[in-house]
């Protein structure tokens, strides 16, 4: 709600999502993607999305950043952290980039509509309650296709971790 | 209250930054951080249009987005094991197995 702590979250989150870009050790490219992470999930539950917040944490940060950081320990990472990085490596990249950016900046700040700043009453009562309803009852044949997708990549997963 | 369009705008950078690891660097697994990144940025836009025009429909898509996120670096994790078993190096160029 209140601006102040909505800047103080966006600035932690886009100081350490370019520490996820700029840092030389994948290690410490890993944990600041985890404070980053963290930060977004403060971020939603300043849009009163609690729900997907928790799911930001326990997923992302609890599952996915603990995967990458035994992937990390598992191979050896010692050479590729001798590779430096160097931002004018790659000029056209970067500038392809900055144009994207400022592209979509303008049309951003262009634009009326996205000025709006009292939201939209979400009609009454339990909203996670309407939100669970809404996912089963509406959108039931894309959860099932997700978790036939999640199966998909867990045996993926196995077989192409597996030794000969 | 906060606009919508910083909310925008935080997901503008975001997505900015996660596309510039992606494009530039060329450590795999920072690539693959970046990519998480950009699905973030996606999030908070799916959420903060789903909070300020009053739907849900915004929070189940990002369910969905995380969900197909997980399977994702499940199964990249999976190939980056097998590649640095096979060839022993985690630089995007030199994996040019299917180059033809």
């Amino acid at each position: 709600m209140d601006p102040g702590f909505f800047l103080l979250f966006a600035t932690v989150s886009v100081i350490t999502a370019l520490t996820v870009v700029l840092a030389r050790n994948p290690v410490h490219s890993a944990l600041a993607l985890m404070a980053c992470f963290l930060n977004i999930s403060a971020i939603f539950v300043m849009l009163e999305a609690p729900l997907l917040a928790v799911i930001q944490i326990f997923v992302y940060v609890g599952a996915i950043m603990v995967l990458f950081l035994f992937v990390i320990m598992m191979i050896d990472v010692r050479e590729a952290v001798l590779q430096r990085f160097l931002p004018g490596s790659n000029l056209p990249a970067m500038g392809l980039l900055i144009l994207l950016g400022i592209e979509m900046l303008v049309l951003v700040l262009w634009s009326d509509r996205f000025s709006i700043t009292e939201p939209a009453a979400i009609g009454g009562g339990d909203q996670i309650r309407q939100l669970s309803t809404t996912l089963f009852a509406d959108y039931l044949l894309p959860f099932e296709a997700a978790s036939v997708i999640l199966l998909a990549a867990l045996v993926g997963a196995i077989v192409l971790a597996r030794k000969e | 209250m906060v606009p919508l369009s910083w909310y925008i705008i935080l997901g503008v950078v975001l997505f900015v930054i996660g596309a510039a690891g992606v494009l530039v660097r060329r450590n795999i697994l920072v690539v693959l951080m970046s990519l998480e990144l950009l699905l973030n940025s996606v999030n908070i836009n799916f959420i903060a249009f789903g909070r300020y025009y009053g739907d849900f429909r915004g929070q189940i898509f990002a369910i969905f987005v995380i969900a197909i996120t997980a399977a994702e670096v499940a199964v990249a994790l999976g190939i980056l094991v097998a590649l640095v078993r096979n060839k022993s190096t985690l630089k995007v160029d030199e994996v040019t197995m299917m180059k033809g």
